[in-house]
C-alpha cells in the first residue's frame, strides 16, 4: 500500500499543527464560532447531538496494521474504546473532547492519517472497491488511481469552496462494488483497443434528490484522468448553484442544464488544460504503482485443510459460503469480516475487535486491511488452508457472523441516536431486524438481501439503493419509517421506489416481517434472489404484503 | 388562528466537549433538563434568547429546545430533545452514564 512521502507527512503534520492553533484561538476567544466552524469542518469535525465527531479519512479503505492498532489506541485514550465504521470508508468518533483532537489529529499524523476534507464543500475521500487488487473480476487494481485523486485533490486550491460537497468513487472491475454510479464523479475501469481507462458519470448522487450518474464519457484514457476530472470540477465550480444549498451539487446541475451542456464545458476546459499536463502526474502515478505491488502470494501450498474443515464443522461451512469471495487465485479467498453481529451496532468495532484484526491480518493476511463501504472488514489475500484459524481467532472477537450480503448485513447511518441532522434512529431498527431474523432463522433461507436504512432524507444510509430501504422521518414528533423497493448498488444501480404510507418504530419490523415472507411466497425457487423476485414481477405483490388491510379492504 | 406557543428552554452544546448544556434562570449553563429555566411565552423566549446569545462564548449553537412541565422541572418536547438529555439508546454513554 502507499505510505506518506516526506512531503505527505510534512503536510499533514502542518494541518494538525495550525488546527491546534485555530483551538487554542477558540478556546481564547480570538475566534468566534462564526470564523472556527469552517476550520473544524475542514479538518472532519463536527458538533453531534452529545459531542463533538471527528471524521477520520480511510483513503480508498486501505488501511495498514499499525494504522488500524492507532485507530484503536486513539479510542482508548480519546474516545469511548471504539469507533464507527462509515458508507463512505470513514472512520468516525462520536465523542472526542475539542482540546483532545489536536493530539488526536497528531497521533494520526504519526501513522500516515488525517481527517482532511473529511467535511466541508471540498472534495472528500476518495472511495474505492475493498476487494481491489484482489478480485478474480478485476482489470486493474484502482488504488493507484485513487492515490494520484487523493494527492492531487488535497488542499487543491481550486477545489476548497465548491458549491458543495464532492464525491468521487472507482472501480477497477466491470462489477461495481463502490457505487459509483451514486457519486459525483464515478470512475469505473474499462479497456479499450487493449488499453485500460475509465468509463466516466457525473451527476450521481442519493440524498434528497437521488440521481444515478450518467456517463460523460465513455473512454478516457489513463493519461488523460487528472485533466479531465479538473475540468469537470472546474465546470462544476462555475455552473454549480451557489444560492441554493440543497440544489448546489453537481447532480443538480446535470439535471438541470442537460448532460450534453456539461459535456461542452468540460470538453472546453480540457482542451485548455490537457497541454498544461506535462506527464509529471503519470510520473507520480508509476511511483504510487510501485507501492501498490501485488502481495508474494504462496504457491503450492495444499488447500487440503480447508476442505477437511469445511467438512467437519457445518458452522465453519456457512461462514467460508458467505463470508468469502473469489480471489484472483483459486488458493486464496478474500475475507469480509462481518461487524454487524445480530443486535450490534453496524459498522462498529471496539478497540480490542480493531487490535485482532491487525494482529489476523498480519498473520494470515499480507497486513492488508479494508474497510468496505457496506461497513464490514475485509482481509483481501488470506490462503484457504488459513480459514479456519482465522476463523477460530474471529470467533473468540464476536466477529464471526456468517451474514455477509444477507437480511441482517444491513448498512445503518449513526441516526438520531448521533445525528445532528437525522429526523429519527437507524441504529435499533437495524438491530431489530438482525435480530428478529435470527431469532426466525430464515436468514440463509432469504439468501442476497441489501436492507439500507437511513435517518433523514440526506441518506448517508444508502436507503435509496437498498433491495429494501428504509428511510426514518419525523412526522408530528414521532419516528416514522417510509419504506423503498428495488433500489440496487451495483453496476445496474437502481433508485427504489417509494411503497408507500409510513410505518411507525413498533410497526416497521412486523412490516419487513411480512414483505420478506411476501417475498418467499412468491419467488420461483430458493436461486430467485429478493430484487430478482422484485423485478420479475414489480412491487404489487410487494405492497400487498406491506399493506394487508389495505388490500383486504 | 396563530399556532399556540410551545415551551422551551434554551439549550446549546458546550464548546470545550460538546457535552448538552442548559440555561437556568440564573443565567448558569448546567448538563441538566431539569435543572433548566422553562419557558413558556413567545415574548420572554425571545429576550431569554437574546440575553442567552450575548451570555457566554463557551454555548455553541444556542437554540430553543422544545420541552414541557414535569414534576421535577422541564422535560424533553421532542425524541432529539430526549436523546440529547439522555444519550444514544444503542450504548449506555452520554448523560445517561453521567448520572448512574
Amino acid at each position: 500500500m502507499y505510505h506518506h512521502s516526506e512531503f505527505d507527512r510534512a503536510f499533514v503534520v502542518d494541518r494538525a499543527a495550525r488546527f491546534r492553533d485555530q483551538v487554542n484561538r477558540r478556546i481564547s476567544g480570538a475566534l468566534t464560532e462564526e470564523e472556527f466552524r469552517p476550520l473544524r469542518l475542514m479538518n472532519g469535525v463536527y458538533l453531534q447531538l452529545h459531542a463533538y465527531m471527528l471524521r477520520v479519512a480511510i483513503p480508498y479503505g486501505t488501511i495498514s496494521p499499525d494504522q488500524m492498532r492507532q485507530l484503536a489506541m486513539i479510542a482508548d485514550r480519546w474516545d469511548k474504546g471504539y469507533g464507527h465504521f462509515t458508507t463512505r470508508q470513514n472512520i468516525q468518533y462520536n465523542w472526542p473532547k475539542l482540546v483532545d483532537i489536536p493530539d488526536m489529529l497528531d497521533a494520526l499524523a504519526a501513522v500516515g492519517m488525517h481527517a482532511i476534507q473529511t467535511s466541508g464543500n471540498t472534495i472528500r475521500n476518495v472511495t474505492a472497491d475493498h476487494f481491489a487488487g484482489a478480485a478474480a473480476d478485476e482489470i486493474l487494481d484502482p488504488r493507484p488511481y485513487a492515490e494520484l485523486i487523493r494527492q492531487w485533490s488535497t488542499d487543491h486550491p481550486e477545489f476548497q469552496f465548491l458549491p458543495r460537497k464532492f464525491k468521487i468513487a472507482i472501480s477497477g472491475s466491470p462489477n461495481d462494488r463502490a457505487v459509483v454510479k451514486s457519486h459525483d464523479i464515478g470512475l469505473r475501469m474499462v479497456e479499450q483497443d487493449g488499453q485500460p481507462g475509465f468509463e466516466v458519470s457525473v451527476g450521481g448522487g442519493l440524498g434528497r434528490t437521488p440521481l444515478v450518474g450518467k456517463v460523460i464519457s465513455e473512454f478516457v484514457p489513463v493519461a488523460d484522468l487528472l485533466p479531465y476530472l479538473e475540468s469537470i470540477l472546474s465546470a462544476y465550480n462555475t455552473v454549480g448553484r451557489r444560492d441554493n444549498k440543497y440544489k448546489a451539487r453537481l447532480k443538480i446541475a446535470v439535471h438541470e442544464l442537460g448532460l450534453d451542456h456539461i459535456r461542452e464545458l468540460v470538453d472546453a476546459r480540457f482542451a485548455e488544460i490537457r497541454p498544461l499536463f506535462d506527464g509529471a502526474d503519470q510520473q507520480i502515478l508509476e511511483q504510487i504503482k510501485a507501492q501498490f505491488t501485488a502481495p508474494d502470494l504462496t504457491l503450492g501450498r495444499s488447500t487440503a485443510e480447508y476442505d477437511a474443515a469445511r467438512a467437519a464443522d457445518p458452522i465453519f461451512r456457512s461462514w467460508a459460503d458467505t463470508n468469502l469471495h473469489a480471489h484472483k487465485n483459486p488458493d486464496y479467498a478474500i475475507v469480509t469480516v462481518s461487524l454487524k453481529k445480530h443486535g450490534a451496532t453496524p459498522g462498529d468495532a471496539s478497540s480490542d475487535q480493531m487490535r485482532l484484526l491487525a494482529d489476523l491480518a498480519e498473520k494470515y493476511g499480507f497486513g492488508d486491511l479494508r474497510i468496505s463501504h457496506e461497513q464490514n472488514v475485509v482481509l483481501p489475500h488470506v490462503h484457504k488452508a488459513d480459514l479456519a484459524a482465522l476463523y477460530a481467532a474471529l470467533k473468540g472477537a464476536d466477529l464471526a457472523t456468517a451474514n455477509l450480503g444477507l437480511i441482517s448485513d444491513i448498512i445503518a447511518c449513526p441516526g438520531l441516536d448521533y445525528c445532528a441532522l437525522a429526523t429519527a434512529r437507524s441504529i435499533p431498527i437495524a438491530q431489530q431486524i438482525a435480530t428478529r431474523f435470527d431469532e426466525l432463522k430464515l436468514e440463509h433461507e432469504i439468501g442476497e438481501m441489501k436492507i439500507k436504512i437511513s435517518g433523514c432524507i440526506n441518506a448517508c444510509g444508502h436507503h435509496h439503493v437498498g433491495h429494501i430501504g428504509i428511510l426514518g422521518l419525523d412526522r408530528a414528533g414521532v419516528e416514522n419509517y417510509q419504506v423503498t423497493l428495488g433500489g440496487d448498488a451495483t453496476e445496474t444501480m437502481a433508485v427504489g421506489e417509494r411503497a408507500g404510507p409510513g410505518f411507525s418504530k413498533d410497526e416497521i419490523i412486523p412490516a419487513i416481517e411480512r414483505l420478506v415472507h411476501g417475498y418467499l411466497d412468491v419467488r420461483e425457487d430458493a436461486s430467485e434472489t429478493f430484487i430478482q423476485a422484485y423485478r420479475r414481477l414489480g412491487p404489487d405483490p410487494f405492497k400487498a404484503a406491506l399493506y394487508p388491510q389495505k388490500e383486504a379492504a | 388562528m396563530a399556532r399556540a406557543f410551545e415551551p422551551v428552554v434554551i439549550s446549546a452544546n458546550d464548546l470545550f466537549d460538546g457535552r448538552v448544556i442548559y440555561l437556568t434562570g440564573k443565567d448558569e449553563w448546567v448538563p441538566h433538563l431539569r435543572q433548566a429555566e422553562l419557558i413558556t411565552d413567545e415574548e420572554t423566549a425571545r429576550h431569554r434568547m437574546a440575553h442567552a446569545l450575548a451570555l457566554s462564548d463557551h454555548a455553541v449553537g444556542v437554540f430553543l429546545a422544545p420541552a414541557k412541565a414535569g414534576p421535577d422541572g422541564p422535560e424533553p418536547g421532542h425524541p432529539r430533545e430526549a436523546f440529547r438529555a439522555h444519550g444514544p439508546s444503542n450504548y449506555f454513554h452520554g448523560k445517561q452514564a453521567e448520572e448512574a
